[in-house]
């Protein structure tokens, strides 16, 4: 008999929790800096290469999500759930290749230096250009609390698989190796 | 199972409310840089497109020939001997982009060098020696304390009164800044970078410093220059010298000592504390707001170069949120015609 949760593969999980990490401390940072006079420059500091380094990973993930596939959805979800699902994934990998794109956009397109760490800095990847700064700067924002609210969405869906249903969806993505167990 | 319906609200509440935190909704009475730019707003009306501060302007280009004798120091590319390019922005204090220039007003001067290994330094500079306000609040205090009244259109007397009650190191610095002669121009005016920074060598050494640009145009103070009642007469006569003569600066880096304060701008460095000069800055053309590449600048502090570093000065990191935040209210919006325009930069004599 099939396991009822087959796991994703060990290096996609790896990806999922550090990038997860690394999301939550992005969205964290960005909205929080915005609203600091005191701490916007240390803030600002960390924002820049973690977004870089948010868009290198989100290009691994994309790859490895076309190698590997996720294994199938459990037994509890129903069809709607699953094409909400699998809609929210799609939408989470382009938010974490647009995100930093627009970020590294909005500062090409503000002449902001685009500095990761002491002299090392990216190229400007759009002309100078005021209209169109402002356009991605607020796409930025507008995208980033999208972000957030799927990742609650998301949160919210698995903590209800967890507690609620407690159908053990967790295991497919847990960090650890869970037991492949029919009775589980 | 209810009560694990509701643990899940729970936990999403709570992480909502954490994000609501970190972004400042639920404490609304905290400074931020929105208020600021509300406090500025309040002070000087809303100039659409314009800078919050320092709104009237003139684009201006040039060139910095470093001579090396700031490598010691800093190992920043730009104090390699050689030449870089430099992109600035002359400018008088107060959120007005029509006010009528005034010698007594602050002048300011932010600059762009554009170091050959692809970094930038800016820097923005005023006129003052010292900086009237030692933290972001009591700056914002000040704001608030120079709403012009509904009633008489003029900020109330007794509520700056109050302010510099409060704040003696302001009292101070202001009695320091009005003991210094006014320049009649912008070209012979020493602009000072109002912070302490932190150069490191190459071999790792933090050293505390400040700096300035000294003007090589012989001073005259204000009140010897004619008498001129063109309201851009500043400007005109600084496009008029660019035009006959670029002007030129000396850099200047004053080198702190380990008990000079780097956390406090109202407060000058005793006047022994050794000096260099690290290059020239020559300042070859001007170029009105509606085609300058400074226009659409922001002239952040912390702009920095690899081996230069803010202090630990409050304002400096406040000045880089705050400037971010007017930028990018002004870069959206739709700009009116500058004061000075690319008509009066032709004209100059």
């Amino acid at each position: 008999m099939l396991p009822r949760y087959a796991q994703f593969p060990a290096f996609s999980r790896l990806l999922h929790w550090t990038m997860a990490a690394m999301i939550l401390t992005m969205l964290c940072i960005g909205v929080a800096m915005v609203a600091s006079l005191g701490d916007y420059h240390v803030l600002l500091s960390i924002h820049r290469p973690l977004g870089i380094a948010v868009l290198i990973l989100a290009v691994v993930r994309l790859v490895n999500r076309l190698i590997n596939p996720p294994p199938p959805f459990p037994s509890t979800m129903s069809p709607l759930e699953r094409r909400v699902a699998s809609a929210s994934e799609r939408a989470m990998y382009g938010l974490m290749l647009a995100l930093p794109l627009i970020g590294w956009g909005m500062l090409s397109a503000a002449h902001y230096p685009v500095v990761l760490y002491g002299s090392i800095h990216l190229p400007f990847i759009l002309p100078h250009s005021a209209a169109l700064y402002a356009t991605l700067r607020k796409a930025h924002t507008i995208l980033a609390y999208g972000f957030f609210a799927m990742f609650l969405a998301h949160f919210g869906a698995v903590l209800f698989h967890t507690l609620v249903m407690r159908d053990g969806l967790l295991k497919r993505m847990a960090p650890w190796h869970a037991t492949q167990d029919a009775s589980s | 199972m209810k009560l694990r319906f509701a643990l899940v609200g729970v936990v999403l509440l709570v992480v909502a409310g954490a994000f609501a935190y970190l972004g400042g909704w639920l404490t609304p009475r905290a400074l931020t840089p929105a208020r600021f730019i509300v406090a500025f707003e309040r002070a000087n009306g809303v100039h659409a497109g314009f800078r919050r501060n320092h709104a009237k302007g003139l684009g201006v280009s040039g060139f910095f020939e470093s001579n090396g004798n700031g490598a010691r120091l800093s190992r920043a590319v730009v104090f390699q001997p050689g030449r870089v390019p430099v992109l600035g922005r002359f400018s008088l204090g107060g959120g007005m982009p029509r006010v009528a220039d005034s010698a007594d007003t602050v002048r300011g001067l932010g600059l762009q060098f554009s170091l050959p290994d692809g970094e930038t330094w800016r820097t923005a500079m005023i006129s003052l020696p010292v900086f009237p306000f030692r933290t972001p609040e009591a700056f914002y205090e000040q704001l608030v304390a120079s709403r012009p009244d509904p009633g008489t259109g003029k900020p109330d007397p007794a509520a700056m009164k109050a302010f510099l009650d409060r704040h003696p190191e302001t009292a101070q610095a202001l009695s320091a800044i009005k003991n210094q002669p006014v320049p009649s121009g912008f070209e012979n005016t020493t602009f000072y970078g109002l912070n302490a920074f932190r150069f490191s060598s190459a071999s790792g050494q933090s050293t505390p410093v400040r700096w300035l640009l000294t003007p090589m145009q012989p001073f005259e103070t204000a009140g010897d220059a004619p008498a001129a009642r063109d309201p851009n007469h500043l400007f005109e006569s600084l496009i008029t010298h660019i035009r006959r003569e670029p002007p030129r600066w000396q850099l200047v880096i004053v080198i702190g000592q380990p008990s000079d304060p780097t956390h406090d701008a109202t407060i000058a460095w005793p006047a022994d504390r050794e000096r260099i000069v690290v290059g020239t800055l020559t300042l070859d053309r001007a170029e009105a707001e509606e085609t300058s590449a400074a226009t659409d600048l922001n002239f952040d502090p912390l702009v920095l170069p690899a081996g230069i570093a803010p202090s630990d000065d409050p304002l400096l990191s406040a000045r880089s949120a705050v400037y971010a935040r007017s930028f990018t209210r002004r870069e959206g919006e739709t700009k009116e015609p500058s004061a000075v325009t690319a008509a009066d930069v032709r004209k100059g004599k």
